[in-house]
């Protein structure tokens, strides 16, 4: 074998340090470029999202009720496909929570008013988002991210083990004792492709909910989404959310 | 609908504290999913066992290789069970194994579990014990007893020095598959949990790493245990190379197990993130006996301290074997509680991070402690039975013959 001297060592190095900088000022660029997602409702026809402007909520909850009504949720104060919840922030500091039945039993004036600086209230409910730890999880896929965006639970195929209820960062799965399957939001799958909208966003007073075609550039909920500053919750989880807030405090959960 | 379920958690919506989402107010993984890591950790833990005499030649615990493959074995045919009872449908379970989803963790556990026990640990029993089986089949008094030798030799009758040299080859290798496979089934549990983002107690890379290694001090603290009690109920000495040993790896294994908890904890207390507060309250509070007191004092430094003390001053006979057993003791005591804490106390708090729910174990029910006892007692009646069926030690008639 041919001696490896120390010049050729040199030379060797030098060029892979050569090679090394040179990948150093290109790979920005790439990643930029691999960092540009086209969000689904790009391409798929038709493709839901929604929208809740907290700034708009009065607390009402006929949601939650529409919601309990419309789906046949039980009517316990432990199992909901959606809640709304009310904070308050007090001038110490502290953060009151609270969501009374989810809301249906409606809410109490918060005690000492005089050291609240604001009060709002966040309805919730599923997600729906674009990579779902509860569809990644389930271990036979009866849950499952629809063509149109919205997640669904296959009530005759799941098999009960609750790990996406464990897996959902938002709480919005429960275990329903009645099919003893994983329960949630369908965004009202049954009614949203007859062309009506869900339930909680039917009753709505104040049209603090919104939902819509996200793959049409002309509906109201593709405006929202465009040109209001909107967040999601919990972003750092990278679930893809794709419920999206308006006035989100940074106190919510 | 389930009403017991229901008054339950009705009750139970009083000893909410703080802030949780509605529907976090039923815990959904209940005793039984804290027995199913732990009956799976005895299993790879007994299994490592038997390794370190097959695959790394530690002569010292030949007594205790086929005992150890025993314990596995009771365990792995229990493991899926606490699982399986505790499903919405059951009979629908089946459905992991036929459209398994490729990105569960949970489906992919089911593979993995097939394949340590149809693969691994079956075959390598079979093949150690093949030229007993052969020969019980043949000179077995009792009937019925015989006919099952008879068909558990499966037809193969050829137990010639050759072709027993050929069994020993296999089982080697198949224990050198064994090891791996058995650190899979067990940090494969143990991702069950770490891969969940949405719990910040579980969502950590560390948690398959300190699953394997609990899963070692629980399985080699449950060998040299049922070794000892099998001693004394046989009435024969103990062989103490061989359980001093054990009690060098027991030693090892809790120490790893324990360090590498704590620096979980130690990063957990200096990055405090977002989810700290919530969970300095959780250690505190609801998990204070098990975990500070049970899991942390009681089931690691002190059987570290005993076995410890065992490494460094000269004791009797008689005293080592006190430690060991009460080290064995407090050991499987604490890694039962550190389950709990990992899959209970996980649950305790809400993903909010703005309060606790509360747990009351039911008696009765499905999940409730009475199904734990008997899911726990089970796989040592199969201990029973196949110590029964596959004596591990040579027959007192052949000892005093080889003698």
């Amino acid at each position: 074998m041919k001696n490896f001297s120390r010049k050729d060592f040199l030379k060797t190095a030098a060029g892979a340090a050569f090679l090394m900088a040179t990948r150093a000022f290109s790979s920005p660029v790439q990643a930029a470029e691999k960092f540009f997602r086209e969000p689904p409702w790009k391409r798929k026809k038709p493709y839901y999202g929604y929208a809740v402007d907290t700034t708009k909520c009065i607390g009402c909850a006929r949601c939650v009720e529409a919601c309990k009504t419309e789906n046949d949720v039980p009517r316990e104060k432990f199992y909901f496909r959606t809640w709304v919840e009310r904070y308050i922030l007090r001038r110490s500091g502290e953060v009151n929570v609270d969501s009374p039945n989810g809301g249906l039993d409606g809410y109490l004036p918060p005690a000492d008013p005089e050291t609240v600086t604001k009060s709002f209230f966040v309805p919730k409910l599923c997600n729906h988002c674009e990579h779902s730890p509860c569809v990644q999880v389930c271990p036979v896929g009866a849950t499952f991210l629809t063509e149109d965006g919205v997640v669904l639970v296959d009530k005759k195929y799941c098999i009960g083990c609750r790990y996406c209820i464990q897996a959902c960062p938002y709480g919005s799965r429960f275990f329903n004792p009645v099919t003893h399957t994983a329960d949630k939001c369908t965004l009202c799958y049954h009614r949203i492709k007859k062309g009506l909208k869900p339930a909680c966003v039917e009753v709505c007073p104040t049209g603090t909910r919104m939902f819509g075609d996200l793959s049409d550039p002309k509906s109201a909920i593709t405006k929202f989404y465009e040109t209001e500053n909107v967040m999601v919750l919990k972003p750092h989880m990278g679930t893809g959310a794709k419920v999206v807030y308006k006035g989100l405090d940074k106190e919510v959960r | 609908m389930d009403m017991s379920i229901i008054e339950m958690l009705r009750e139970a919506l009083h000893k909410v504290s703080g802030f949780i989402y509605p529907n976090e107010l039923e815990l959904q993984w209940s005793v039984l999913i804290v027995l199913y890591p732990y009956i799976t950790g005895l299993v790879a833990g007994a299994f490592v066992l038997a390794s370190l005499e097959r695959v790394f030649d530690v002569k010292a615990i030949k007594p205790i290789y086929r005992l150890s493959l025993l314990v596995a074995l009771a365990f792995l045919l229990i493991a899926p069970l606490p699982l399986n009872v505790h499903l919405g449908h059951p009979e629908r379970g089946f459905e992991i194994f036929l459209t398994p989803h490729t990105s569960s963790a949970m489906a992919m556990f089911g593979f993995v579990y097939l394949w340590y026990l149809m693969v691994v640990l079956l075959m390598e029993v079979w093949l150690d014990y093949r030229k007993e089986i052969v020969e019980w089949s043949r000179t077995e008094t009792f009937w019925p007893k015989r006919l099952f030798y008879k068909a558990l030799t499966l037809g193969v009758d050829n137990i010639s020095p050759r072709s027993l040299e050929i069994d020993d080859k296999i089982g080697r290798i198949l224990t050198v598959v064994g090891l791996p496979s058995a650190l899979l089934l067990h940090g494969y549990v143990g991702f069950i949990f770490g891969s969940i983002k949405a719990n910040p107690w579980w969502s950590t890379p560390l948690m398959p790493v300190i699953f394997i290694f609990s899963a070692m001090a629980s399985g080699i603290a449950g060998v040299m245990l049922v070794y000892m009690l099998m001693c004394w109920v046989r009435n024969v000495k103990i062989d103490m190379p061989c359980l001093d040993t054990i009690g060098k790896f027991l030693l090892t294994a809790i120490i790893v197990a324990f360090s590498l908890e704590m620096l979980e904890s130690i990063q957990t207390i200096y990055e405090a993130e977002e989810h700290f507060d919530i969970i300095s309250l959780l250690v505190e509070g609801k998990l204070f006996v098990s975990m500070i007191l049970i899991q942390i004092i009681m089931g690691s430094l002190t059987p570290i301290f005993l076995l410890g003390l065992v490494q460094m001053v000269e004791l009797s006979e008689k005293a080592r074997k006190f430690f060991y057993a009460l080290s064995g003791v407090l050991c499987l005591i604490g890694i039962l509680a550190m389950r709990w804490n990992v899959v209970i106390g996980g649950q305790f708090f809400s993903k909010s991070f703005l309060g606790f729910t509360t747990y009351k174990m039911e008696f009765a029910g499905r999940e409730g402690l009475l199904s734990a006892i008997v899911v726990a007692i089970l796989p040592l009646l199969i201990l029973a039975a196949l110590l029964y069926l596959l004596p591990p030690w040579p027959k007192k008639e052949e000892k005093a013959a080889s003698v």
